[in-house]
């Protein structure tokens, strides 16, 4: 379906009959934004910025996730609780930057309702970066570290 | 925290920030980009898109209502608004379950139980079986006694499922076994009862509410007779075909219901409503319902803030509250009306509502959101109020021909041409209304 506000170019032969109709051009500069052209497609899509589409802004900005790195991979939280780095107070972390892992390595514990839970890698690779703090809640998906392969 | 997503979760964020209560959403990661995640002081992502992971996970909604240290859990319509169990759950964890208690739940969750408490409490229900049918032969004798034509229902049953009607004793066994067959496939659960079928009846529902005291009040009707397969499309009060002493007898059955259970917070006792205004009890919701907004406009009562209200232990005044205007809803789906409201998910690339007086809007959609496939379809609710029917109909009417939704199709040429049907105008319809009514 063309979109009806876009409609950049109207071609209209006779005898045999040809229409043409061709939508307005991507504006090469995004005005609102100042920066690239904004990608077109959902898939690239970035957060939508709040000025962008009319998305109203909340009661408080919540924290964007940072860009990975294309090169690093991220092990997200499996499930929502509380974000631990070692079995108990006083023990030693399960892992430290530059700590090597391997699939089903325990990285960290994520309790919640009193359930200790023991998270595994499920890659390869070096520690790069811890994203979360010990003792703090993490949400579902949420980045929990940074992993090189 | 709010476990719910869409309009309503952004409706009970919204009087949460009247009434100066914080407030957690949940979302999927579906619903990252949605409305109430973004106007809610914090949000919590509990899962994968499809709703057994997410907004019908329980330990996930109480891993996050634990994180956040929620007080209370509002959990909306649909999802887990009436089920027991999260609402026991909720209870043992210290978290209040804004609604009624887990056994006012269950008394009414299991319809069968339901019409037998009805029954006892002397609230008329619709002539029929008094048990669950325990053989195709039981089924064919008792539906001579009660005359058909009879709807075989299913006791675990909703959303239309697990019934069929019965016209004659050849269809029974048919019928019978299909119904049986559906149920078990819906709710692990084939028990049947019989009713009468009540023929063209209107459904017309009544608000109340109860606190934790005893006290139990009634709002009035709403008529929802404009329905597909079972799916209200379309609500009003008053109802066109109410009159002052039908409301009278239908409040006091609704009230004489809820007290039968001891009701605490909001809730609708839905009647059918024959041609002669003889009314049966069909079911209760024991939860606030989509439509709540259409007796929030006559009565001037936020019915959101007075369930929380209740929740935390205020009394009510034990007052009835009447209509003092005409409100009518139009539930906005994004289904295409041309091709059998088929579900229309996607990109909204365009969207303008209308405004102006008597116009009210509960969306959760905007401008470049994305409706996700995963979830029901309905994107907005449309609320005309004025002070006739006629008027409320112009205005709805005048209000949908400015409602601008691109990128996805809408219900809103199906409404716009409702809003012009001469029986509709008229207010003759009942629930089948809909089956002969075609789009131009």
């Amino acid at each position: 379906m063309i979109n009806k506000s876009n409609i950049g170019e109207v071609t209209i032969e006779e005898k045999g009959f040809k229409v043409i109709i061709k939508q307005k051009e991507e504006p090469a500069q995004n005005f609102i934004t100042g920066g690239a052209p904004m990608p077109v497609s959902y898939a690239q899509q970035q957060q939508a910025p709040v000025i962008q589409s009319g998305a109203p802004a909340g009661a408080g900005e919540k924290p964007k996730a940072e860009a990975t790195p294309d090169n690093l991979v991220t092990i997200k939280s499996p499930m929502i609780g509380t974000f631990y780095r070692s079995a108990s107070p006083g023990k030693p972390q399960f892992v430290q930057v530059g700590d090597e892992v391997t699939p089903g390595k325990v990285v960290c514990i994520i309790e919640a309702m009193k359930l200790f839970n023991e998270i595994e890698s499920e890659v390869k690779g070096r520690i790069v970066k811890v994203l979360v703090e010990d003792a703090s809640p993490v949400e579902y998906d949420q980045p929990l570290f940074l992993v090189e392969p | 925290m709010i476990a719910n997503r869409g309009e309503i979760a952004l409706r009970v964020i919204r009087t949460c920030r009247e009434m100066g209560i914080k407030t957690v959403a949940v979302y999927s990661t579906a619903d990252k980009d949605s409305l109430h995640v973004k106007f809610a002081d914090e949000a919590v992502c509990i899962g994968k898109p499809a709703s057994a992971d997410s907004y019908l996970n329980i330990p996930h909604i109480m891993a996050a209502a634990e994180i956040t240290n929620a007080d209370g859990i509002h959990p909306g319509y649909g999802f887990l608004a009436e089920n027991a169990r999260f609402a026991e759950i909720c209870g043992e964890h210290n978290i209040k379950f804004i609604g009624p208690t887990p056994d006012q739940i269950r008394s009414m969750g299991d319809k069968m139980t339901a019409k037998e408490t009805m029954i006892r409490a002397g609230v008329p229900v619709v002539p029929g079986g008094e048990s669950l049918l325990a053989s195709l032969e039981e089924s064919k004798s008792l539906a001579k006694d009660v005359g058909y034509p009879i709807i075989l229902k299913a006791t675990a049953g909703g959303g239309g499922k697990g019934m069929r009607v019965v016209w004659e004793e050849d269809e029974m066994e048919r019928a019978y076994n299909a119904a049986k067959t559906e149920a078990a496939a819906s709710f692990k659960n084939d028990g049947l009862y019989m009713e009468k079928f009540v023929e063209e009846p209107r459904h017309i529902e009544i608000q109340i509410a109860g606190d934790r005291y005893g006290k139990i009040c009634h709002l009035s009707e709403r008529d929802c007779s404009i329905q597909r397969r079972h799916q209200k499309l379309v609500e009003e009060s008053p109802s066109p075909f109410m009159t002052p002493e039908l409301r009278q007898r239908m409040g006091d059955a609704a009230i004489k219901a809820a007290s039968a259970i001891g009701y605490e917070s909001v809730g609708t006792i839905e009647f059918l409503v024959d041609k002669h205004r003889n009314f049966y009890f069909m079911e209760m919701n024991t939860r606030i319902q989509v439509e709540h907004c259409v007796t929030e406009e006559v009565t001037n009562f936020d019915l959101i803030k007075e369930q929380i209200k209740i929740a935390s232990g205020e009394a009510i005044s034990g007052l009835n509250y009447e209509p003092q205007m005409y409100a009518i809803e139009c539930r906005i789906n994004a289904e295409d009306p041309y091709n059998d409201f088929r579900p229309s998910p996607g990109k909204i690339t365009n969207l303008h509502q209308p405004g102006g007086h008597g116009i009210r809007i509960d969306s959760h959609v905007y401008g470049g959101y994305i409706i996700p496939p995963y979830y029901d379809s309905m994107i907005a609710k449309i609320i005309a109020v004025a002070r006739t029917r006629e008027e409320a109909i112009n205005t709805m009417s005048r209000a949908l021909s400015e409602y601008v939704i691109e990128g996805v199709k809408t219900t809103i040429p199906f409404h716009q041409q409702l809003m012009k049907n001469e029986d509709f105008i008229s207010g003759n319809f009942n629930t089948k209304f809909l089956e002969s009514f075609k789009m131009v």
